[in-house]
């Protein structure tokens, strides 16, 4: 169980992380949110004692982390990077041992992970030759080769191609299933949503909304209408009920304060003409965000 | 293996695998064998000596003088590689010779109603500059001997004109050196000021190389959350230490064992520099010594300077005030090479960062008492620790930066991101 308890972290007068606390337990999939410079970075490299809490306390099974528990973590920074000249092999097996792992099995979880990957004859390519993409796979390789109990992952997907994007998917949740507790910050807020079963969005180092995905969404309250119909949709802007309308070719979809309000405006259009498509649907998390920061995520 | 064993195995198995550390080893075992064997090596382009044909034909025209032979008989004993005859033709038909290559040189011998000897050398290059030298002495002592002859002076009343004066040096001080061991000292003290400077240089480059490579390929990141920083700076800086001490072992072997294969033919000139008596040995070990704490004072400042940029194409900028350091170490101690008991020399010597080498040149040429080598390696031990403890800091920090400048401001805010703010 990862204990994130009232952390505070301050750079001179700049405050990166306000008063953060969060409980992940074990086996969990949380997805921590937040706009460039919210603070995520910052709280990952504070999780993994690479800089110290200004205040609050962090702890991992109710144990401090450090470099003794280095074994037990398994982290993929946000910049990726590994030495360019060195094989893949010799390299992955190389931050294994640094993590405590056993020199053989290194290199027998190295070739298991590059064929689940696809990538099978790269064990002996030098990084530098690969592509973005597929260094990409390596780095995550190295992240998680010595099997950590607690994972980080920062950005994980950002600059993958869809296909890479799914493979890494799998394989994460595959990780999960195995019970490791996987922490992730994401750029794209459909990869939380699919994945995670908690999350967390920060906004300038405070969380402004955390907790279980459903809950958080069945708490927002607001919904989203979708309409499809032949005819215009400009008047239903000013009908009771309806915050914001945001057109579309042959539609609409409106934000709606609750699911009541949907009924009003069925009655609403019925005589209008005919209604191709009328779906009454979950707010995204893209909707929370706005609503919460105040800013659009993307 | 350890974390901290895993790291320094790596940087030093990653170096010495690499094809510069093979080419650079490689190269300066040639020059060294090269220059321990350099009269062997010359005297093969040079020939054997003794055939006929390998000899430098000089041709003497002369017009109303007759010391062709006695000439011939003079130079036989300064350079026997000279050979030197009578022209029998005139002299537009001896250049012509000489233009056709029959032989090397023309000297035409006149003489002054005075008695002086005038002599014109003509050659297809005056780079041979040796044989005109040794043309011009055997000349030389020819006219004296003339000179004297007509003076009617007897051979010893000549010889006692002739007479060189004899100097010898000596200092009054017991322990001082001697002329010729202070020329002797002053060579090999030359080669490892050399070397040691080199080395310095170029390893700390390497370990600065080596820190900004794996910031900006972004693998520090990995690496600070599975090892501690320190541990990584002291390993890396631990490593390459070892691949110059390695690359310096492998040199001295070459050196001995080739001055050794070679020494039994030939004596003196570069060999002097190798003759391992008392004196020379305490200065090798010196050397190491002073290499090692060089290394270590200047490797722990280009470790955390390394540190501190995000580029590797920013790292010459920061490196500057090192390079500085170190070159004007190296100058200060060629100049101590000249005049090791000047003042600039011995106040210099204590100072952390010149006294590597600077110390070096003057325990090497002078006998200093114990004491004052111990104290400037106390005050250079002391300076790589504050510098080791206060760089570990701005490592920590500085890995974790990236931007685009590098600067004093730089160094304040990597020790402020590392500080324990815990209150």
């Amino acid at each position: 169980m990862l204990k994130i308890d009232n952390v505070t972290k301050r750079f001179g007068s700049h405050t990166a992380v306000d008063n953060l606390s969060l409980t992940i337990p074990k086996g969990e999939m949380f997805g921590f949110l937040g706009a460039n410079g919210a603070g995520k970075t910052t709280t990952f490299r504070m999780i993994l004692g690479l800089i110290d809490l200004t205040e609050g306390n962090i702890s991992w099974n109710d144990e401090p982390i450090g470099y003794d528990t280095s074994s037990l973590i398994g982290y993929l920074p946000e910049e990726r990077g590994l030495y360019p000249k060195m094989k893949v092999k010799e390299q992955i097996v190389y931050l294994a041992r640094l993590r405590g792992m056993d020199k053989k099995e290194a290199e027998k979880e190295l070739i298991e992970w590059l064929r689940k990957f696809n990538v099978p004859e790269y064990e002996n390519k030098r990084v530098e030759e690969l592509s973005k993409g597929n260094q990409q796979k390596i780095q995550f390789i190295a992240s998680v080769i010595h099997k950590p109990q607690l994972l980080i992952l920062d950005e994980p997907f950002s600059g993958l191609d869809p296909v890479n994007v799914e493979l890494l998917k799998k394989a994460v949740y595959e990780l999960k299933e195995q019970g490791t507790t996987i922490v992730f910050s994401s750029h794209r807020m459909e990869h939380v949503e699919e994945l995670c079963e908690s999350l967390c969005i920060i906004h300038k180092g405070s969380p402004i909304v955390q907790g279980r995905l459903n809950e958080i969404k069945r708490d927002f309250g607001k919904k989203n209408l979708m309409i499809k119909a032949d005819f215009e949709l400009k008047e239903l802007e000013m009908l009771p009920g309806v915050i914001k309308m945001k057109k579309l070719i042959g539609g609409a979809i409106l934000q709606i304060e609750n699911e009541n309000v949907s009924q009003d405006i069925l009655d609403f259009l019925k005589p209008k003409g005919f209604i191709r498509q009328f779906s009454l649907e979950e707010p995204s998390l893209n909707d929370i965000f706005i609503e919460k920061a105040g800013a659009s995520y993307e | 293996m350890s974390r901290f064993g895993l790291i320094l195995a790596k940087s030093y198995m990653n170096k010495i695998k690499s094809k510069s550390f093979l080419i650079t080893t490689l190269i300066f075992t040639l020059v060294i064998i090269g220059a321990t064997n350099f009269q062997s090596i010359t005297s093969l382009f040079e020939g054997s000596g003794d055939g006929d044909e390998e000899k430098w034909q000089v041709v003497v025209y002369e017009e109303d003088t007759e010391i062709a032979g006695s000439l011939s008989d003079q130079v036989a004993i300064l350079n026997s590689s000279i050979e030197v005859s009578g022209g029998e033709a005139g002299r537009v038909d001896l250049e012509e010779q000489l233009e056709n290559g029959e032989f090397d040189a023309l000297l035409s011998i006149s003489m002054t109603e005075a008695g002086r000897i005038d002599a014109e050398y003509l050659s297809a290059s005056l780079t041979a500059n040796s044989y005109s030298v040794d043309l011009q002495a055997a000349l030389q002592t020819i006219q004296s001997n003339m000179a004297a002859n007509r003076l009617s002076l007897s051979a010893d009343e000549l010889a006692t004109l002739n007479m060189p004066v004899a100097f010898s040096q000596a200092a009054y001080v017991d322990s001082a050196k001697s002329a010729e061991e202070l020329d002797q000292a002053r060579g090999l003290v030359y080669v490892l000021i050399f070397v040691i400077y080199m080395s310095v240089l170029i390893y700390s480059m390497m370990i600065a190389t080596e820190v900004a490579t794996e910031k900006s390929s972004r693998v520090m990141e990995i690496l600070i959350s599975s090892v501690p920083p320190i541990q990584q700076i002291f390993a890396k800086i631990l490593g390459i230490g070892l691949v110059g001490l390695t690359q310096i072992f492998i040199w001295a072997i070459v050196g001995i064992l080739s001055v050794n294969l070679s020494s039994d033919t030939l004596e003196g000139g570069i060999y002097s520099l190798f003759d391992f008596s008392s004196g020379s040995i305490s200065t090798i070990v010196y050397g190491i010594v002073f290499f090692l704490l060089g290394y270590f004072l200047y490797a722990t400042l280009a470790a955390f300077l390394g540190s501190l940029v995000s580029r590797s194409e920013d790292l010459q900028q920061v490196l500057m005030p090192v390079n500085i350091l170190i070159v004007g170490g190296a100058m200060l101690a060629f100049f101590g090479l000249a005049e090791p008991e000047s003042g600039y020399i011995t106040v210099t010597s204590y100072i952390p960062f010149f006294t590597p080498l600077v110390m070096f040149t003057r325990v090497g040429m002078l006998n200093i008492p114990f004491w004052e080598p111990a104290i400037a390696i106390s005050l250079t031990v002391l300076t790589i620790l504050v510098l080791g403890w206060f760089g570990a800091k701005v490592y920590r920090g500085g890995v974790l930066m990236y931007g685009n400048s590098s600067s004093l401001k730089d160094i304040k805010q990597a020790v402020q991101l590392s500080k324990k703010e815990k209150s």
